[in-house]
């Protein structure tokens, strides 16, 4: 128990003795009480909602689906399922009013995608051009989507990047497609092409050898043509 | 009208929910024509009160010098006092810190109360009460919610507290509790499987759980209570109640105790309720029914703000 949970109960034992008209002075010193417990920062269970991102087990989660219960004559329960962000795994989680959460510390940043070096992707910051070294293992699909010097968000867990969100859409150059049926506009039938990196990727039959097309990268498909070779 | 300056969000958020709040009109007027046929009274009782009744996780809001009520109980238990016999209220409750799909701080209540009558009484009049408001709302006696048929002319199921933990958490109530596990199972394991496809009383608590209830006349370690869920969702609480003075308010003192160690407001004691017990109070039972949840499952809503005024 921390020392200000101590302090805090202690007070609130001699305090409770009082007459009822002293209650408004008690709850102000508490809420003052509970205000100035900036060292440690914590959530608690009245705080939870869809989309918080806590600290359970040492592990940063995000809150993906909240409700709160009161069984009848009951305690307040709050409902959650956890989204381990490094991972993925999912949890449910029950919490009581007087549960206390961590926050995990997190931190956004902007970052230049600068070079690859063996199997990690190096990034630089937009400000302090510090550079991160990412492993091709965390990004996944998207290591077939970097662009040199195109700006990306990176997160980080205790320091550590634990997630890259690229930009939503990135050009790239069709390296081998079949030839595309002549006057045939149709987006609805598809064929295998190449991008530079050799990844695949479906596009529509009049999608040639060296046309620039969008790629989504939240879902990896083709999006629309740019240009024509 | 062409530069017409945007609707408040409560305008556009009321007429998305208008049909259901024009059912809910149409429900309440037929929930009042059950009670006035059946000889209740219709009563007001203060919203604003002196003292709430001291529930360990129930926390009216203050307001000045005093109370908005968390529930009528008391003040209409007074009136039974005075020798009304059957009476109801239809009016605003106020919880604080209670927020979610099925919760809000501020919400409608219906509460009655029957001199003379027992819990049992209570649940069949209260099975009749939801066959009619289904013949209302859907012309019949079976109503879809959420996809799944609830059947109101079957027999609706009754199971005990004790039954419904052993079949369904694999667990005694007792052993709940002790583990301090009862309201978490409660809302994972049992609370989803009640109220499937007819509607579901869950009767006799265990006697620590049930603040103004009395005790089981052949059991004394369970309260006659019930609670009633349709589709998982709890609608509504009833017991016969508590009229033994003495017992009334040690349960009374260890509520407040209770709440106490858990950092709760201190409330001021119900004064005139315990002068009223103890000048004898006539057998009675009641019930509280959450109107804006009972009208979420008769409109087939799935979040209360479906069927309620946003704050404005």
């Amino acid at each position: 128990m921390r020392v200000w949970e101590m302090i805090l109960r202690n007070f609130r034992n001699q305090v409770i003795c009082l007459k009822k008209r002293y209650n408004d002075i008690y709850y102000k010193a508490l809420i003052f009480l509970t205000l100035n417990n900036g060292d440690i920062p914590m959530f608690s269970a009245s705080d939870l909602k869809k989309g918080l991102k806590v600290q359970v087990d040492g592990e940063p989660w995000a809150i993906t689906e909240f409700e709160f219960c009161k069984p009848g004559k009951g305690t307040s329960l709050y409902r959650c399922k956890l989204k381990n962000m490094i991972t993925g795994s999912t949890i449910d989680r029950t919490y009581r009013p007087t549960d206390k959460l961590d926050k995990p510390d997190l931190e956004e940043k902007e970052m230049y995608y600068s070079y690859a070096e063996g199997d990690f992707y190096v990034f630089s910051d937009a400000e302090t051009f510090e550079e991160m070294h990412v492993s091709a293992k965390m990004l996944g699909r998207d290591k077939y989507f970097l662009i040199e010097n195109s700006l990306c968000k990176m997160l980080l867990f205790n320091g550590v990047p634990i997630e890259i969100t690229l930009p939503t859409f990135i050009e790239k150059v069709i390296a081998d497609t079949e030839p595309g049926a002549r006057g045939d506009t149709a987006t609805n039938v598809l064929k295998t092409a190449k991008i530079d990196n050799g990844y695949e990727i479906q596009v529509p039959l009049f999608i040639n050898t060296g046309d620039l097309v969008r790629i989504d990268t939240r879902t990896g498909l083709y999006a629309e043509r740019v240009s024509k070779a | 009208m062409q530069n017409a300056s945007p609707k408040p969000d409560c305008v556009y958020q009321l007429e998305q929910i208008k049909a259901r709040l024009l059912l809910r009109a149409g429900l309440i007027s037929s929930i009042r024509q059950y009670f006035d046929a059946s000889g209740f009274t219709e009563v007001e009782t203060p919203v604003r009160i002196k003292a709430p009744a001291p529930e360990e996780f129930i926390e009216a809001p203050q307001s000045g010098e005093m109370f908005l009520r968390a529930s009528p109980e008391l003040q209409m238990k007074l009136m039974l006092a005075a020798g009304f016999e059957k009476i109801y209220q239809i009016g605003a409750c106020f919880r604080e810190g209670e927020f979610g799909r099925k919760h809000r701080p501020e919400f409608t209540m219906l509460e009655w109360y029957h001199s003379g009558a027992n819990y049992n009484d209570l649940l069949d009049f209260t099975a009749g009460m939801l066959r009619h408001l289904a013949m209302f709302a859907a012309g019949s006696s079976s109503f879809s919610y959420q996809g799944q048929v609830i059947d109101f002319a079957a027999e609706p199921e009754i199971i005990t507290v004790r039954e419904a933990f052993l079949r369904f958490a694999g667990v005694t109530p007792e052993a709940a509790m002790d583990a301090d596990q009862f309201d978490e199972l409660m809302v994972t394991k049992i609370e989803p499987r009640l109220g499937q496809g007819h509607p579901t009383f869950l009767k006799d608590y265990p006697a620590s759980r049930s603040a103004l209830a009395r005790l089981k006349r052949d059991d004394h370690t369970v309260a006659e209570r019930w609670e009633l869920y349709l589709s998982g969702v709890e609608i509504a609480n009833a017991y016969s109640e508590l009229i033994d003075p003495a017992e009334q308010e040690a349960r009374f003192k260890e509520a407040a105790s209770a709440r106490m160690r858990g950092g709760c407001r201190p409330y001021p004691p119900p004064v005139e309720f315990l002068q009223a017990i103890n000048a004898g109070m006539p057998e009675s039972s009641g019930c509280a029914l959450g109107i804006d949840r009972l009208i979420m499952i008769f409109t087939d809503a799935d979040d209360i703000a479906q069927v309620k005024m946003p704050l404005a």
